[in-house]
């Protein structure tokens, strides 16, 4: 993957990004357990398939969200974020 | 030697090159290689072979060679088979002992038992000998000289954007090229030979009509290194890189021939025959005067008319196969040319001086004993082919092997991938010009020009390449690589040690990975393989050559390596105060400030002591300046920060120190509220970008009513302190010094707009002053004239790092690591965990459950410590345990005492109590805990100031700038930058803009023009107004509309070669934008994050650029500079191969 898309300015070099990392809903801290919120902290799941992720467009600082299939190495697609986790 | 004027010969005999080899003088001409000139002159032994110093001459002239290497001055490794003649040079060969003539180092090759395969693991097992054994080898072996004087290069490096680009300029890649062109795509052909043709040598008409063509551009003596995703693809020039984004790739890469393997086939003389036809049409050398041909396919017998031209006695014909077609026996007989089918060469006999092949030995196949021994210079080798595949491996294409062909061809291509010619198995002339318009009209087709030509390729009638070129030998020296001096013997060695898959026996061996990458050593390998598994080739299966797999000079990799550097408005007064200067990230910042006789010991004590005593003034303008404006602003700033920001009060400011979601400290700064609505607020230096992006997601996640803007190149900032502060000052400013400590003022200094924030950083009176970039030098100036008269002293990093310790203030990443909690490095106070949520309080909370781990204390040393001193990260050892580590330490001149900060186990942690550092000399010195601060430890002095009576200060300050304009080369830079502007973002900033009467374009990156200036939409939210209209934006901003401070360096930039300039600093396709639509495009350019206007003048191609001021003179001096050093004309996007 050397190109992404962003929603706003098109696609451009991965260069101009930054990924941040997976999207993944927050437990509720005021009723987790400890092990719970440790292992949203601490783990992330490297296996390939679909992730939805964080990306950044570093010039605009515009934030979006990307699939991703990290098996075969393709931007599935991206958009702007809409809320939900 | 030279024949005469071959058709179509590449050299110019009018521009004869007198050069050096060896020590001897040589003339060549224009369009030589240095391996064809020294063949011109009669020259063929030009290596030694890397084990066992054997003599080797040229085998592929195709770039292949690689036991043809030279070293020309400090320039190793020039493959003498490419690369063109120059007048001048002075040659040597690398890797031999004494000279190339007299190599004493050929002993080894007598030696050859004791080197077995896999010899380097064997003798590195033995851990007590491997220094040894290491020494030897290094003496022994390498690829020429380098030379640690040289000089850092700066190699040029550019994008470049196609639809389709053809790997290759044989007849295959030549149609597909003109096919796809045709279709209506932008082609690019690249070809790694100096001229198109590829095998025909230029004899084709579709040479001619390539370089015509318009919409084809062609870089020769360019390889395509590697694949990379998304078709993108590193053209190796010979003087820089060009970084290809194709939207289509046909891979026209043709073929190796391959080698046969039998005793001595690496004698000087023995070429390949594709090899010895290079020599005679492109540069009318004629490689050997008597010749056997070993063959095995058509190839073999066509080229026999080239021999006889060039007047190259055939005396015989040597095929592998029984039985011959025919018409191919013909061409042989019909010369009186013997012969001899279902023959091999048992071997070639060199000359008594073993420099060149002499004679050779030929048997039936499967016969151990020589039938003929037919005296000779020279052997052409036409055997067979192996695919020039790595583009198409590394671009994840399925291969699989064709028995009809006796190669790897691709089975499954990924999508707007194609491949035609020899590389797809396709090799009679006329099926690879219908295989490349085939896959030339499916790559236009492919990036939606015109439809995929449905073409049928015949198939091939007989097998090209030979099944099994392999004849053994009692004696060896049958070489299989010749990069590695790999025999045949050494290969079966591997598989009978049990290393018998193609991964294993390649890592064991060594095969394939010398310089030429198995070109022409895997093929062979792999079929040694396949016959003593008893399997077919196909089931083997290859490796896969990483990308570049084609040597690159690591000049070119490097490029030329922009690393644009941000300096603060008042960079040239620190110059111009003598400032020595460090690194901060991105930033240069004043380290101390020199003076003449002193020490820098002695420069920054003096200027801690002008602060103590005096006043001193710091350019703080590195911290992150951020700005966060809206009806939850305090809500979003509660959530991000530990303490609480909703009950602070207007007027006034508080420490701020933020967690990640494991509870690690990662930044701090001060949080200054303006309004109910309204805080500004600092970060790191070093977390200034990350945190504005960090704090940028979390808003896209909670969508709070709010909005941020990162201000930190916008706004100058200073930090002036001392007891005399307040009466430098004074003079100043219309805002009243009576305020009290951590209060923060709007107000004017130098007629400026400024905001003053009350700080304790340093531990005297201080006052930190913000006003917008522009005005930040004029600012500087003014407190300095002001001070002056009270000796004020611009202070550095080291000595504000030094005032801050004696305060006991930590620093965020110096005094805290990646695991540090806000606890540990005592920080508890501004943990306030009552709240509903922040960023690291569930952590927090999990963290505080357990037993504490470490604890930053104060510690001093004995009044009466001499000797050695702990430094940074020395350890804290109790009981012969590593205990914890000292994270900042110096001699503080205003307590007499060494003192510093370290982490301790939290037992240890109690004021009074000593530990021990272990010190470089690993002896151990005793320190102990002191309360800090350890420097006015009632904080007294930071609240207090001189009171004195103001002094009205002269004038108002104007904006000083670098000025950056300016002829480079062929382009005319013109600084905009005292253009008016202002920015605004926000979702209500389109209709406030509208309101205005700003004309507002309608879709996001775009802009309209308004009076002389104009209105740009950056994003889908944010606006830069530039000209008439700026002043406009100072009305107060509605609701949901955050006003953005623009202080941006602003360039325009014209000529016709700007996009020459664009294309190596930036990966955006300028070319390719829609004019019409006034695109608005935020990139980077050389590093440096910009937003660019095409705008072309009267046809002149022309552009604005805006950055950050603070990048502005970094990115202006590195457009200068690239401008400057556009050739003088310029370099033509056509290259033509023919004259």
């Amino acid at each position: 993957m050397k190109r992404m898309t962003c929603p706003v300015n098109g696609p451009r070099a991965i260069s101009e990004f930054v990924c941040g990392g997976e999207i993944r809903p927050m437990p509720d801290p005021a009723t987790c357990s400890d092990d719970e919120w440790a292992d949203y902290v601490f783990n992330r799941n490297g296996s390939p398939g679909v992730k939805r992720e964080w990306w950044c467009h570093l010039p605009s600082n515009t934030w979006f969200v990307a699939e991703r299939d990290t098996a075969r190495d393709v931007v599935l697609r991206t958009y702007l974020y809409a809320g939900g986790a | 030697m030279r024949l005469p004027p071959q058709p179509g010969e590449w050299i110019d005999r009018s521009q004869p090159i007198g050069f050096r080899f060896e020590g001897r003088d040589y003339r060549g001409c224009a369009g030589d290689t240095v391996a064809s000139a020294l063949a011109a002159n009669g020259v063929t032994l030009l290596g030694r072979s890397f084990k066992y110093h054997r003599p080797r001459g040229l085998l592929s002239a195709a770039n292949h060679d690689v036991n043809a290497m030279m070293q020309w001055g400090g320039t190793p490794n020039l493959r003498a088979d490419a690369t063109p003649l120059d007048a001048g040079m002075d040659l040597k060969a690398i890797n031999t002992f004494g000279t190339l003539a007299r190599d004493p180092g050929s002993v080894l090759g007598h030696l050859a038992r004791f080197l077995p395969v896999g010899f380097y693991y064997k003798a590195f097992h033995n851990k007590r000998l491997f220094p040894l054994w290491e020494r030897m080898f290094r003496a022994m072996t390498g690829l020429g000289r380098v030379d640690f004087a040289t000089p850092r290069l700066r190699t040029p490096k550019r994008y470049g954007f196609c639809d389709v680009l053809v790997v290759g300029g044989g007849p295959s890649g030549l149609a597909a090229a003109l096919a796809a062109a045709e279709q209506g795509a932008d082609v690019a052909l690249v070809d790694e030979h100096a001229r198109l043709g590829g095998s025909t040598h230029g004899a084709t008409d579709r040479v001619a009509q390539v370089l015509a063509h318009p919409r084809i551009r062609v870089l020769t003596d360019t390889c395509a290194a590697g694949y990379y995703a998304d078709h993108w693809v590193p053209l190796v020039e010979r003087g820089r890189i060009t970084k290809m984004r194709a939207r289509a790739l046909v891979v026209a890469a043709g073929a190796f021939e391959q080698p046969a393997v039998f005793r001595n086939n690496d004698l000087p003389g023995v070429m390949l025959a594709s090899g010895a036809a290079r020599l005679i049409r492109c540069y009318a050398v004629r490689p050997a005067q008597r010749v056997v041909v070993l063959a095995a396919n058509a190839d073999a017998y066509a080229a026999l008319a080239t021999y006889a031209e060039a007047g190259i006695e055939v005396a015989a014909v040597v095929d592998l196969r029984e039985a011959v077609p025919p018409q191919q026996a013909a061409l042989a007989t019909a010369r009186g040319i013997p012969l001899y089918t279902g023959h091999c060469l048992l071997e070639a006999v060199p000359t008594q001086d073993g420099k060149r092949v002499a004679a050779v030995k030929l048997a039936r196949i499967g016969q151990p004993t020589a039938v003929a021994e037919l005296a000779c210079d020279g052997v052409f080798v036409s055997v067979g082919w192996a695919p020039a595949a790595a583009l198409l491996y590394q671009a994840g294409t399925k291969m699989r092997y064709a028995a009809d062909v006796e190669q790897f061809v691709p089975e499954t291509l990924p999508g707007g991938v194609h491949a035609c010619g020899r590389v797809n198995g396709v090799h009679s002339l006329a099926s690879r010009l219908a295989d490349g318009t085939r896959a030339g009209s499916a790559a236009a087709a492919y990036c939606g020009f015109g439809s995929a030509r449905e073409i049928t390729v015949p198939a091939e009638t007989e097998s090209p390449t030979h099944p099994w070129p392999i004849v053994p030998h009692p004696r060896g020296k049958n070489f299989v690589d010749f990069d590695e001096d790999l025999q045949l013997v050494d290969l079966e060695n591997a598989i009978q040690e049990g290393f018998d898959n193609i991964e294993l026996m390649k890592r064991f061996s060594t095969v394939g990975m010398g310089p030429s990458q198995g070109k022409h050593s895997n093929m062979n390998a792999l079929r040694v393989l396949a016959r003593a598994l008893g399997a077919t080739p196909g089931e083997v299966g290859t490796t896969t050559a990483r990308p570049f797999f084609h040597p690159v000079p690591l000049s070119h990799l490097a490029g030329r390596g922009f690393s644009p550097e941000r300096r603060t408005p008042m960079h040239q007064r620190h110059a111009a105060a003598g400032a020595v200067w460090m690194p901060a990230g991105v930033w240069q910042r004043p380290e101390y400030y020199a003076r003449a006789g002193e020490t820098r010991e002695a420069c920054i004590q003096g200027e801690v002591l002008a602060v103590r005593q005096g006043v001193g003034i710091i350019d703080v303008g590195t911290l992150g300046k951020l700005e966060i404006r809206g009806p939850q602003a305090a809500e979003f700033l509660e959530r991000v920060y530990l303490s609480k920001y909703a009950g602070l009060k207007v007027g006034m400011t508080r420490y701020a120190v933020m967690c990640d979601e494991a509870g690690v400290v990662i930044d701090d700064g001060v949080i200054a509220r303006l309004a109910d609505d309204h805080f500004y607020f600092t970060t790191t230096t070093s977390g200034a970008a990350a945190v504005y992006r960090e704090l940028g997601r979390w808003n896209t996640l909670w969508q709070l009513d709010c909005g941020i803007v990162n201000l930190t190149g916008a706004m100058a900032a200073m930090n002036l302190a001392g007891p005399k502060a307040k009466a430098v000052l004074a003079g100043l400013t219309d805002v009243d010094l009576a305020l009290p400590f951590l209060a923060v003022r709007e107000g004017r200094v130098a007629g400026v707009p400024a905001r003053l924030m009350r700080v304790g950083f340093v531990g005297e009176w201080g006052v930190e002053i913000h006003v917008p970039a522009d005005y930040g030098t004029a600012v500087w100036d003014a407190l300095i004239a002001a001070g002056t008269p009270l000796g004020i002293r611009p202070f550095g990093v080291e000595a504000q790092r030094l005032l801050r310790l004696e305060k006991g203030h930590v620093i965020i990443g110096q005094d805290t690591d990646g695991l540090t909690t806000p606890g540990e490095a005592g920080l508890d106070w501004a943990v306030k965990m009552d709240k509903p949520f922040f960023v690291g309080q569930r952590s927090l909370a999990v963290v505080a459950a357990k037993p504490r781990r470490q604890q930053l204390v104060g510690f001093a040393l004995a009044t009466d410590h001499a000797g050695l001193v702990p430094k940074e990260c020395h350890l804290v050892i109790e009981g012969g345990d590593i205990a914890g580590r000292v994270t900042s330490v110096a001699w503080s001149p205003s307590v007499r005492r060494h003192i510093g900060l370290a982490y301790v186990r939290p037992e240890m942690s109690a004021v009074g109590s000593r530990f021990s550092i272990r010190l470089s000399d690993k002896t151990l010195v005793t320190a102990e805990v002191v309360k800090t601060p350890f420097y006015d430890p009632d904080n007294l002095r930071q609240k207090e100031s001189v009171e004195v009576e103001a002094r009205p200060a002269d004038g108002v300050a104007v904006p000083i700038r670098p000025a950056l304009g300016g002829r480079h080369g062929p382009l005319v830079f013109e600084d905009a930058s005292a253009n008016p502007r202002a920015g605004a973002k926000g979702p209500g900033a389109a209709v406030w803009l509208a309101a205005l009467g700003l004309p507002v374009p309608a879709s996001p990156n775009s802009w309209l023009p308004f009076g002389d200036g104009l209105v740009a939409r950056l994003g889908l939210t944010e606006f830069l107004v530039e000209g008439a209209g700026a002043a406009r934006l100072a009305a107060p901003p509605a609701a949901g509309v955050y006003p953005v401070l623009r202080q941006d360096t602003a360039l325009r930039v014209r000529g016709a070669r700007l996009n020459e300039l664009l294309l190596e600093t930036c990966s955006v396709d300028f070319a390719a934008l829609d004019r019409a639509a006034r695109p608005v495009v935020l990139t980077s350019m050389a590093g440096v994050m910009i937003t660019v206007i095409p705008d072309d003048d009267a046809g002149t191609p022309g552009c604005r650029i805006w950055c950050d001021g603070t990048w502005g003179e970094s990115l202006a001096d590195t457009l200068a500079e690239l401008a400057d050093a556009l050739a003088p004309s310029p370099i033509p996007a056509t290259q033509g191969g023919t004259a």
